[in-house]
């Protein structure tokens, strides 16, 4: 994840509280979405950035996995053309698997 | 008015192993973090030689020796399956190996900064002999070198290291002793710039045939800046390069837009074309050091050759209409904006399918998309995937959404309209200009009418802004000049309206 997002997501779930984050991901592969994942729940697996050795434990989804929760149109819009693109199954087992892993919220 | 086309196009790779080390990004914050680490060991294992960079079937279609359709014909890996009679020269462009560049870097150090040793001069000098795009005018200026001795004297003061096969070769030396703006480390960031960027329009000029002196514009379109410490980004490579590369007619400037500002280049010099302000424009950018050995930390982990051993460059030459070369639709020009928004979709619109309705064509009447062309085979390793593809898919999505074509055909679409990915991830150059000159060609041969260029670039990278930016323009067949029958000018119509004017005065004054 680009250090500059791990900065941000840190900041966050400190001003926030990390009880009231969820980090929504749009990545375009499994491996990077997990990577992801990974980087917000359990600390950056390349310890190249801020949120190396930090374990947030964060809630994490895919947007793929929150289509229920967005209004139909919307979610058309925004997501509906890279739904047909994309692997949508690989890319939500593979958050889904860090997220039962490691998130505590 | 006239109508711009392609002229000419060329595109250079410059096999600059060495460099890959000690100016790549990747390997230099390494070796400045950690310095013995294991990473940094195994890269001079990884480094290919000139023959192998030569052979990759990739780097023969960036040079136009092949087209990128063809690479469906080479089985994968293709670093494993190189091309056996491969050659130096392009039919669009050439390869340059490493010690000729450096030469050519003297050649457009125009203020003493580069420092190359005696022997490795005259050698290399005597080989470079034979090149065509250089004149004995050129070599002359490339004076005599400079003790080994002196060079690491000053490689130890501060100067950066230029190597050839991990020996000390020369240096280039800081532009000033405080400026942060110009220190060695820059200096060699915006020499190799634009002395590959001079190789590039050396070679549009020498493979086209072009007078350099016909030439009036010059629109640099890379990632770099060169400016002092009161203006870091003043500019400008353009001239810089037309100078050495003998165009003393023209002028020019920079255009700026991340990977996006060749496509925005090359829509500007269509519409000075158009517009009739200057009759040849030369849109033209040099490769980045940063960017050699980017994903190398994958491919060495994966036991892949380090593939991102070469600075690409290109230039293209876009003149009045010649009634051949394909010209430019500048009515057929799509433009992310600033209200586009981020959406996947919504980019794809503003560049794919807004630009094709005003215009009436469907997402089919376009034969050939170039999209960025990123070599899978660099970007696959490293978890990026297959960018050329991803975006044929997004348009074949698109197009389905639309109704313009059926989902059972999408596949189908994605092979017929796209093509595999060949440049090198050199940032702005793999962006949409890679295929102008094999769209150049194939137009010109028949096997497709039309072509849409698009340029994406992700402005926020530069944290100025969080926008993304994209621009696209459409090439097509030229229909052959029309001779304007029947047209007639402005000063005829005025006589015209005069003579009437006269005769019905005339009527009145003497009621007939």
């Amino acid at each position: 994840m680009d250090l500059e997002n791990q900065k941000r997501v840190l900041e966050l779930s400190e001003k926030f509280g990390k009880e009231n984050v969820v980090v929504v991901l749009g990545a375009s592969e499994a491996e990077t979405a997990g990577l992801a994942a990974e980087t917000v729940a359990a600390g950056d697996p390349t310890y190249a950035g801020p949120l190396a050795g930090v374990s947030l434990g964060l809630a994490v989804y895919h947007i793929f996995e929150l289509k229920e929760e967005v209004d139909a149109d919307v979610y058309d819009e925004q997501c509906g053309m890279m739904e047909m693109v994309l692997d949508v199954d690989a890319i939500g087992a593979e958050v889904k698997t860090i997220r039962d892993q490691y998130s505590k919220f | 008015m006239t109508t711009p086309i392609v002229k000419g196009a060329a595109y250079v790779l410059v096999h600059t192993p060495d460099m890959v080390m000690h100016y790549g990004t990747t390997c230099s914050a390494e070796h400045d973090a950690n310095p013995n680490s294991e990473f940094l060991k195994k890269v001079p294992s990884h480094l290919r030689n000139y023959e192998e960079a030569v052979k990759y079937a990739p780097n023969q279609v960036y040079i136009g020796n092949m087209l990128p359709d063809e690479l469906n014909n080479i089985p994968k890996p293709w670093y494993k399956n190189l091309i056996a009679d491969a050659k130096v020269e392009g039919k669009m462009g050439a390869m340059v190996p490493q010690d000729e560049f450096y030469i050519a870097m003297k050649l457009c150090d125009a203020f003493d900064l580069v420092m190359l040793e005696k022997d490795f001069t005259d050698s290399t000098k005597a080989k470079m002999s034979k090149i065509p795009y250089y004149t004995e005018d050129e070599f002359a200026k490339v004076k005599e070198g400079f003790d080994a001795a002196d060079i690491e004297k000053k490689v130890a003061e501060g100067a950066e290291p230029l190597h050839f096969n991990g020996n000390l070769v020369g240096c280039v030396k800081a532009a000033h002793a405080s400026d942060k703006n110009l220190t060695a480390h820059i200096m060699v960031e915006n020499i190799v710039s634009k002395a590959s960027g001079v190789i590039a329009l050396k070679n549009l000029i020498h493979v086209n045939n072009i007078p350099a002196d016909s030439i009036e514009y010059v629109i640099e379109c890379s990632e770099e800046a060169c400016g002092d410490m009161n203006q870091r980004g003043g500019g400008n490579f353009a001239k810089a390069i037309a100078e050495v590369a003998g165009a003393v007619s023209a002028t020019g400037s920079d255009t700026r837009g991340f990977c996006a500002a060749p496509t925005h280049a090359l829509i500007n010099a269509a519409a000075l074309v158009k517009s009739g302000v200057y009759k040849n424009v030369a849109i033209v950018a040099g490769g980045a050091t940063a960017k050699l050995g980017m994903n190398g930390r994958d491919h060495v982990n994966k036991d892949l050759p380090i593939l991102e051993d070469c600075l690409g460059a290109f230039a293209i030459l876009i003149s009045e209409d010649d009634g051949v070369s394909p010209v430019l639709r500048t009515d057929i020009v799509g433009r992310h904006t600033v209200g586009t928004g981020s959406a996947p979709q919504a980019v794809m619109e503003s560049l794919i399918t807004k630009p094709l309705d005003r215009s009436g064509l469907k997402i089919t009447d376009i034969d050939k998309y170039s999209v960025e062309m990123q070599n899978p085979e660099i970007t696959e390793p490293a978890g990026a995937g297959d960018v050329p593809l991803a975006n044929y898919k997004m348009i074949a999505a698109l197009g389905a959404k639309r109704g313009d074509i059926d989902r059972t055909y999408m596949a189908t679409f994605i092979k017929e309209h796209g093509m595999p990915g060949f440049a090198p991830t050199q940032g702005h150059i793999p962006s949409g200009v890679p295929f102008v000159g094999a769209a150049r060609e194939m137009i010109m041969d028949g096997k497709i009418n039309r072509a849409m260029i698009v340029g994406k670039g992700s402005l926020f990278l530069g944290r100025m802004t969080n926008l993304f930016d994209g621009v696209s323009i459409v090439m097509e067949k030229n229909p052959g000049k029309v001779e304007e029958i029947g047209a007639v000018s402005k000063e005829e119509i005025k006589g015209m309206v005069a003579e009437t004017m006269k005769e019905f005065a005339a009527f009145l004054l003497n009621g007939k």
